[in-house]
């Protein structure tokens, strides 16, 4: 019954994303969202390069200084160098979000495909499974299992993957109810090959578009998990540089230095919408014409 | 009728798994339990205490069976920290939370009609592309940092709002809670803003809307009467789809509100180690989800004739 919703889900989904803008305006957007990710990236692989000083070695004469030459944001009430920590704390952000996704997408799809390929009762099991991870909110359950789990990256790592799969398996699943049905399917049926082979080199090179699509948001929602972690001290324990707990110390000193709070969150925007015109440019052009 | 029957059949499996979850919980601590969370000062009593209390000397059948005999007997288990049972300190919580989440739903549905109908009213125009920037923005916001500018903006540096706090009476509840329940409206509208545009823009391109234009219907009364009633029943399904992230994006905004809700309540219980009410904060979050979700879709039955049969 469930297994039906969770169709209606994907239909509203689809109805959602705005597929109407016109081609002018379309390809302009994705190519601005891949040149500001691009830029993201640069600077936080070349974050050690871009700055003389180190985002940790406390500097207690020059606390709380106001932007200057010689500290673009100013530094914070330890005396690092608050431009230093932003290229760091992206950094490490990053990484993560990036490595997050990566297990959640796996598991997501290859449990998708066995869901929407076999149906039956492998179907059923897994999208109760589905159903009893989403009767959680997602920050409660990451928060939850990362506080069962210790603090650290390992257990937001795990925390994401035990939490994240099953949009990906819900995508793939209602991808793949439609695509079993076409004529290429049926032949390699009727050919004999395996249905191992035929989820793996017919089905998925197929369906596997939505959830790179879907990818691209959840990533924005991973940093901001990881983000809101960092705030409450869950996150990756100091003094390792996060954009979160750059937001949380700052957030004392908002009346004086404004900037210190700012500019974490202003990064993290930047992430959001640079991957959000890459998913939306993404999706025009691999569903063109979709109203 | 039948409708509801399976509606509330299909409950139960999720309502056993959520218990399932929120039981296992305690086996993902690293370690024995008992002494990890009590930490390093732990007696060897308090651990047996412990041990006992949560039946880890037991089978895990029979620990689930006892978990499940509690539950059922509305016991989540003693509070380390208060003395007082976990489930009468969550219930006090609970009704900052819901009164957060409900403001919040309305707050988001008030920004994200008015914009959905400016974007839908021309599509391609100017104000359509201001409108659907909106989303791309707003996706990528950390409520908490929204939360931090609001207050400095409208409560430090102009003196609208309180800072924090829940207030008192229903007044004082609703001039307090206006920037918590913003923030989390702005976290949710750019996903409403963007299912009402593109149901607008369905409705917009249906047969009776020509018919309407063509008998001369003012465009004032066409979007009120035809276009925005039948837009806004596929704008409170992905209300309902995404009441999970509503119900936890409070988690985050309590918590630098200081509102005394559930979710301020799992934090603090996280920094004091205290088990048994975060556990039982957990379990509290999932079965309000569940609940929401079906009285959502109750609703829509009520309300679209289409839904019964369409399921």
């Amino acid at each position: 019954m469930s297994a039906i919703s969770a169709d209606g889900l994907m239909a509203v989904e689809r109805q959602v994303a705005p597929r109407s803008v016109r081609r002018w305006y379309r390809q302009p957007a994705l190519a601005f969202g891949v040149v500001l990710l691009g830029l993201i990236v640069i600077a936080a692989v070349l974050g050690p390069l871009l700055s003389p000083y180190n985002p940790i070695t406390q500097n207690l004469g020059q606390t709380l200084l106001g932007p200057s030459a010689h500290h673009l944001v100013g530094t914070d009430q330890l005396g690092r160098d608050t431009f230093t920590r932003l290229l760091y704390g992206l950094r490490n952000d990053l990484r993560i979000a990036f490595l997050a996704v990566v297990s959640p997408f796996c598991i997501g799809v290859v449990l998708g495909s066995i869901s929407g390929y076999f149906g039956g009762w492998v179907d059923a099991v897994i999208m109760r499974l589905v159903d009893i991870v989403v009767a959680f909110p997602f920050y409660v359950l990451v928060i939850a299992l990362v506080f069962v789990l210790g603090p650290g990256q390992r257990s937001i790592y795990i925390a994401i993957t035990l939490v994240g799969w099953v949009s990906y398996a819900r995508i793939i699943r209602s991808e793949i109810l439609v695509a079993k049905r076409q004529d290429y399917v049926l032949a390699a049926q009727s050919g004999g090959l395996s249905a191992v082979r035929i989820m793996a080199r017919h089905l998925l090179p197929n369906v596997v578009s939505q959830a790179i699509i879907y990818g691209m948001s959840d990533i924005v929602q991973d940093i901001l998990a990881i983000v809101a972690l960092g705030y409450f001290g869950l996150g990756i324990p100091p003094p390792t540089p996060d954009l979160g707990s750059m937001i949380n110390d700052g957030q004392n000193f908002m009346t004086t230095h404004w900037q210190l709070t700012t500019f974490p969150g202003l990064v993290v925007v930047l992430v959001g919408l640079s991957l959000s015109l890459i998913g939306d440019g993404l999706a025009d052009i691999i569903r063109p014409g979709q109203a | 009728m039948t409708f509801v029957f399976q509606r509330l059949l299909m409950l139960i499996p999720v309502a056993i798994g959520v218990t399932i979850v929120v039981f296992f919980m305690i086996h993902l601590i690293p370690g024995d339990p008992a002494s990890t969370i009590l930490g390093i000062h732990a007696t060897p009593k308090a651990v047996a205490f412990l041990h006992h209390e949560w039946g880890l000397d037991r089978p895990l059948v029979s620990q689930y069976w006892l978990f499940m005999d509690r539950l059922v007997h509305g016991n989540l288990g003693q509070s380390l920290y208060y003395s007082a049972p976990a489930a009468s300190i969550i219930a006090t919580r609970v009704p900052a939370t819901l009164w957060l989440v409900v403001y919040a739903a309305i707050l988001a549905i008030a920004i994200s009609v008015p914009l959905a109908m400016i974007a839908a009213s021309r599509k391609d125009g100017v104000r359509d592309h201001v409108v659907r920037a909106v989303p791309l923005v707003g996706l990528g916001m950390p409520p908490f940092w929204l939360a931090i500018l609001l207050i400095y903006a409208f409560a430090i540096t102009v003196h609208w709002f309180p800072t924090s706090g829940y207030g008192a009476g229903f007044f004082g509840h609703l001039h307090s809670m206006f920037l918590p329940a913003l923030v989390v409206a702005i976290a949710l509208a750019p996903v409403v803003i963007r299912a009402l545009r593109a149901s607008m823009l369905n409705v917009l391109g249906a047969e009776y809307i020509t018919t309407a234009k063509s008998k001369g219907v003012p465009a004032p009364q066409l979007f009120l009467r035809h276009v925005l009633r039948n837009a806004v029943i596929p704008a409170v399904t992905v209300l309902g789809i995404n009441i999970g992230f509503l119900i936890g994006g409070t988690v985050i905004i309590e918590n630098v509100f200081a509102i005394p809700g559930i979710g301020q309540l799992m934090i603090s219980s996280i920094f004091q180690r205290d088990f048994p009410v975060v556990q039982g904060v957990t379990l509290v979050f999932g079965v309000l989800v569940v609940m929401v979700n079906l009285l959502a879709d109750l609703s829509y039955a009520a309300l679209d004739p289409r839904v019964r049969f369409d399921r």
